[in-house]
């Protein structure tokens, strides 16, 4: 029998030896035009933020601090700020969450789970055309459709709860108009935009959980409520929290269905259930074609504001969806 | 209210299975009797069928888009896909090993072992669990090597425990029947061994019945063995079955003695 080992070596190894890839034309040409493309998303995203820089900084200067305390918006003398808007934008953009994602999160369960093979693509289908309605269509269905027999429910709301529960009560619960254009109603309408949102990436995530948990939970005698239990929703935690976030995100710069229904105000709003409010989007629509000088500068300011809110609510959509486990598709 | 006490656990008897997935007819006309108490081997080449038939035997096949199947399976003489028998509560009497390792990966070894109570809905106290977790791990043959560290997760272990958790998981709810799809297919030779050794210990107590590729094993592990052959373009069949011992030292089919020799497959 020979010996497969060479006889002498090339000596004591000191460091590691250099592994030089060397690409061909085409590939390198490829990777060229395929790494300008995704340069050009990241290149497009700091554009839009620096031109909103530079646009908002002369209302940012005369304002200064203010601008994030103030909550009249009066630019002509120079009484103007975002804490109204902030406020109003966090309250509608909650409602809606509070209507979407129970709403998201039993189709995405449905959907995934529990829906036979036909139904599924029915399903499936139907949802992504719920995202593919335009957002003025809502917002005339909300406000001609939704909002006058909503009416009725926040009255209730406001009689029966609002005794309790400060927030919810309206001035005057007797007529019907205390009760339209509020932050509710806009809310809502809000909410069933990003239900389409919110479910697919549940939906997504959920079912991409392992064939080999789930029958190993089968296997052991589990219901379809078992697996979901013990092997779909541990698995697709993340997803429920990004679709969450992704909605969240969305419904902070929904606009033109809530400007068509809300009542501006230029105060906090501070009771949801009654008639008017105003979120950052729907100031800017409705004000940027009667501005002038300072006043444009001051909705790219306000612009900005909600830029830098939904770049952040985003990015930690993101985070928290690499973290996960079934973010991480290579891992199973 | 009668409880029937059963002394041996039970035996299957199949009476002409057949499968589809889709209008493709996979397996025809299989009828076998797996005695109680015993290890029933299952072997043949790739596409015979044996694990359509083997998920077949606790209805984890129809859980296939566009399954389908034909005859009956009998457990102690009741057909498990009799109207009235949920799925779940066949599969709680018939357990079942994977050919990879399935352990629930963020739940602990502790968990994994007592899932199947939880996934059944049986309540059962703290000590009751401790109990079961020592009994099935020992019998398992992974008590020695995890009991230190039971709060660790389950895909924190070597793809050879993990298989083993994956049989304690299985034999926790006491099942009368354990079915193995190739369960030793992704270990090494010792994790391998050490299958086998468990397979050899928990024999008596439950019914095994294990699909195999590697036909030392079966010659090792089983006392009973079915031959499967798919034709070409042809669904698979048994050739023959009866005593392991038997059917690899004097198979009556020729086909068989080429495939137990190597000759093919």
């Amino acid at each position: 029998m020979s010996d497969l080992s060479l006889p002498g070596h090339l000596g004591p190894v000191h460091s590691p030896r250099r592994v030089v890839v060397r690409r061909s034309k085409s590939d390198r040409a490829f990777r060229g035009g395929v790494r300008a493309s995704a340069v050009s998303a990241l290149a497009i995203l700091g554009l839009i933020g620096l031109f909103l820089v530079l646009k908002a900084s002369p209302a940012l200067h005369k304002a200064g601090w203010s601008f994030l305390t103030e909550q009249r918006w009066q630019p002509g003398i120079n009484r103007f700020g975002v804490a109204a808007l902030v406020c109003g934008t966090i309250v509608v953009a909650t409602i809606a969450m509070l209507v979407a994602v129970p709403l998201a999160f039993g189709s995405a369960i449905y959907i995934s789970e529990y829906a036979p093979a036909r139904l599924r693509r029915l399903l499936i289908g139907a949802v992504d055309l719920m995202a593919a309605v335009p957002s003025v269509v809502y917002g005339l269905w909300g406000f001609f459709w939704l909002q006058p027999r909503m009416v009725g429910v926040s009255r209730w709301i406001a009689v029966h709860v609002g005794g309790a529960i400060p927030f919810l009560s309206v001035k005057d619960a007797s007529t019907p108009s205390s009760f339209t254009s509020s932050a509710f109603i806009a809310g809502m309408v809000v909410g069933v935009m990003v239900v389409p949102t919110a479910t697919s990436v549940m939906r997504e995530v959920f079912s991409q959980a392992p064939v080999g948990e789930r029958e190993g939970a089968i296997a052991l005698g589990a219901t379809t409520w078992g697996v979901v239990r013990r092997v779909v929703l541990p698995f697709g935690r993340s997803g429920v929290i990004a679709g969450t976030m992704l909605g969240f995100g969305r419904a902070l710069g929904e606009t033109i269905s809530v400007y068509m229904i809300i009542s501006p105000i230029y105060a906090m709003t501070t009771h949801p259930l009654q008639s008017g409010t105003n979120t950052i989007a729907a100031l800017i629509a409705s004000q940027y074609s009667e501005a002038t000088g300072i006043g444009i500068s001051a909705l790219f300011a306000a612009g900005l504001v909600l830029f830098c809110f939904t770049l952040l609510v985003n990015s930690l959509a993101g985070i928290v969806v690499s973290r996960s486990r079934s973010g991480a598709l290579t891992e199973i | 209210m009668t409880t029937a006490i059963v002394e041996a656990p039970a035996a299957l008897v199949t009476e002409g299975v057949s499968a589809w997935f889709g209008a493709h007819l996979v397996l025809e006309d299989v009828s076998l009797s797996i005695p109680s108490g015993q290890v029933t081997s299952l072997i043949g080449p790739s596409g015979c069928g044996k694990s359509t038939y083997l998920r077949i035997l606790n209805r984890m096949h129809e859980l296939v888009p566009g399954a389908a199947l034909a005859g009956r399976v009998l457990l102690d003489g009741q057909d498990i896909y009799d109207a009235h028998m949920r799925p779940a509560d066949c599969r709680k009497r018939i357990g079942m090993v994977f050919q990879k390792a399935n352990p629930f990966p963020a739940m602990s070894i502790y968990d994994n072992v007592v899932a199947g109570l939880d996934l059944t809905g049986r309540k059962v106290a703290r000590s009751e669990k401790d109990a079961i977790v020592e009994r099935s791990l020992r019998r398992a043959g992974l008590w020695d090597e995890v009991n230190k560290r039971l709060a660790a997760h389950g895909g924190a272990l070597s793809g050879g425990q993990q298989q083993r958790l994956c049989i304690a998981r299985a034999l926790a709810v006491e099942p009368d029947v354990l079915l193995m799809d190739e369960p030793c297919s992704a270990l090494d030779p010792t994790s391998t061994r050490r299958v086998e050794e468990t397979i050899a210990e928990i024999a008596g107590e439950v019914t095994i019945v294990i699909v195999t590729h590697n036909m030392q094993q079966a010659a090792r592990v089983s006392q009973q063995c079915a031959f499967f052959l798919a034709g070409e373009d042809q669904p698979g069949r048994v050739v023959e079955s009866g005593a392991t011992a038997s059917l690899f030292d004097s198979p009556r089919d020729p086909r068989t003695a080429d495939y137990v020799q190597g000759r093919f497959g």
